[in-house]
């Protein structure tokens, strides 16, 4: 196994949700990456979106920009 | 085969939406299950199919767009989802059977009162009667953007404007419309629309949906997987997937998203300019055979490209397996599901011939097509 590193964790309400979150980071080169949301967070299943920890200001002003579907935002070993 | 049965499904498609189904088929997970490649690729053709259709209505967001089977599947969404027992709900004497069956059942079960704006023999509507209909128990207006049998269209604005003015919900059935005519769900005042997938947006059968304006809460008709909050006992209560229980047919949305972008590639107003000529050049074709009658409102070119016609007395399901069978010609015979239209028209009896184009016929189709309705039309 990978060996687990801080990082920043954002969840949605919906999959078209992260998504959306998915593709805007694509197109302005936003680091980052959809994984399985890890168990420490939910139980359920779902995706959410992981970048590195120092990212962290930068995916929360665009979030709340581009008015993204955010659940939950996280920093955990991931 | 000639084929002008594009008001049922269209058969010719464009070579990229064969070509993204394919390419689906091969490369597809399951949308929201996990978050390997193969499901994102998945979340990713069908968030960009819904960016698409948003656009090409006009809609709030993305994530208003949910898909369906098909329009039938859509409109009984959204008339049981929000339309409540003892409400009284407008329609019109145009509509489809996927817009009255499920109004009479709701009559039937629900005492949900109706009231429909009567067609005249042109299948035409006089739009005061909207207002005439309404009661201080009127919920909803219902409403094709135009019929399936006659190709007369609705004024959806000017509806919407009625329904708004009156706080009423307002429900339209896009299904002969959607992709050839301009819908604007914000300034046509529209909350749900209902399209199919496989007519004139040319993606395959089994696609369809519903676009839905912000604050309009449906009640899921069916509830169960969804890839997210698996241990929540009620179903997520966000669009889309409140109304999106169960795996999504991820590869028709891919074909219906290439279907979409052919039409935005190569203009909605080029596309019906086209249908719409060629529907004209039909019409002008067959109206000086004395025995043909033709049914609709020709007043006006701006009309689905649809004609509708009987010849002499005959039976139009003979007609139309004479011009299959000599000919080969594909169109439509019968009721075309329309049951109230056909009666304002007075043609329940003898039903009627449809034929109906799309951008893949040519000029040369239409002229064989008006010469076998000719010679048909000159032994009677």
């Amino acid at each position: 196994m990978r060996k687990k590193e801080l990082s920043f964790l954002v969840t949605f309400h919906t999959t078209t949700g992260a998504m959306a979150m998915e593709k805007y980071c694509h197109e302005h080169g936003v680091m980052g990456r959809l994984i399985p949301v890890p168990r420490e967070i939910t139980a359920g299943c779902g995706m959410a979106w992981k970048a590195p920890i120092e990212k962290k200001e930068e995916i929360q002003l665009l979030i709340q920009k581009e008015k993204m579907d955010a659940d939950g935002e996280y920093e955990i070993e991931c | 085969m000639i084929y002008l049965d594009n008001a049922a499904t269209t058969l010719h498609k464009p070579k990229e939406v064969t070509a993204a189904v394919v390419k689906a088929m091969t490369q597809m997970g399951n949308s929201a299950r996990g978050a390997h490649k193969g499901t994102l690729t998945a979340g990713r053709i069908i968030y960009d199919t819904r960016e698409k259709l948003c656009r090409l209505f006009h809609g709030p967001g993305p994530e208003n767009i949910v898909f369906t089977l098909n329009s039938t599947e859509a409109l009984n969404m959204a008339i049981n989802g929000l339309i409540h027992p003892k409400d009284h709900v407008i329609s019109t004497d145009l509509e489809h059977n996927s817009v009255l069956r499920p109004l009479y059942r709701l009559n039937k079960e629900q005492e949900v009162e109706l009231s429909f704006v009567a067609a005249d023999k042109t299948g035409c509507m006089d739009y005061n009667d909207f207002e005439k209909l309404i009661r201080p128990e009127t919920t909803a207006i219902v409403c094709t953007h135009g019929s399936n049998l006659t190709g007369n269209l609705v004024d959806i604005k000017k509806v919407g404007r009625i329904a708004k003015e009156h706080n009423l919900l307002f429900i339209v059935d896009a299904s002969q419309t959607a992709g050839v005519f301009p819908i604007d769900m914000e300034s046509m005042n529209i909350d749900v629309l209902c399209f199919t997938g496989h007519k004139s947006l040319y993606g395959p059968q089994g696609t369809g949906g519903m676009c839905i304006s912000k604050d309009v809460i449906i009640r899921p008709m069916k509830v169960g997987g969804s890839g997210i909050k698996t241990y929540e006992k009620e179903h997520p209560a966000d669009l889309p997937v409140r109304l999106e229980a169960g795996t999504l047919n991820g590869h028709g949305i891919a074909g219906l998203g290439a279907g979409v972008d052919f039409i935005l590639r190569t203009s909605m107003d080029q596309i019906r300019e086209k249908e719409q000529a060629l529907s004209k050049r039909f019409y002008e074709g067959i109206y000086p055979l004395s025995n043909v009658t033709i049914y609709g409102d020709y007043s006006t070119n701006n009309r689905a490209p649809i004609v509708a016609f009987n010849i002499g007395d005959y039976d139009s399901a003979q007609v139309s397996d004479e011009l299959a069978e000599v000919y080969d010609i594909a169109s439509r015979p019968g009721g075309h599901c329309a049951p109230r239209m056909h009666e304002a028209l007075g043609t329940k009896e003898q039903g009627a011939v449809r034929f109906s184009f799309s951008w893949f016929n040519t000029e040369e189709e239409v002229d064989q097509a008006m010469k076998a309705v000719s010679s048909i039309a000159l032994e009677g």
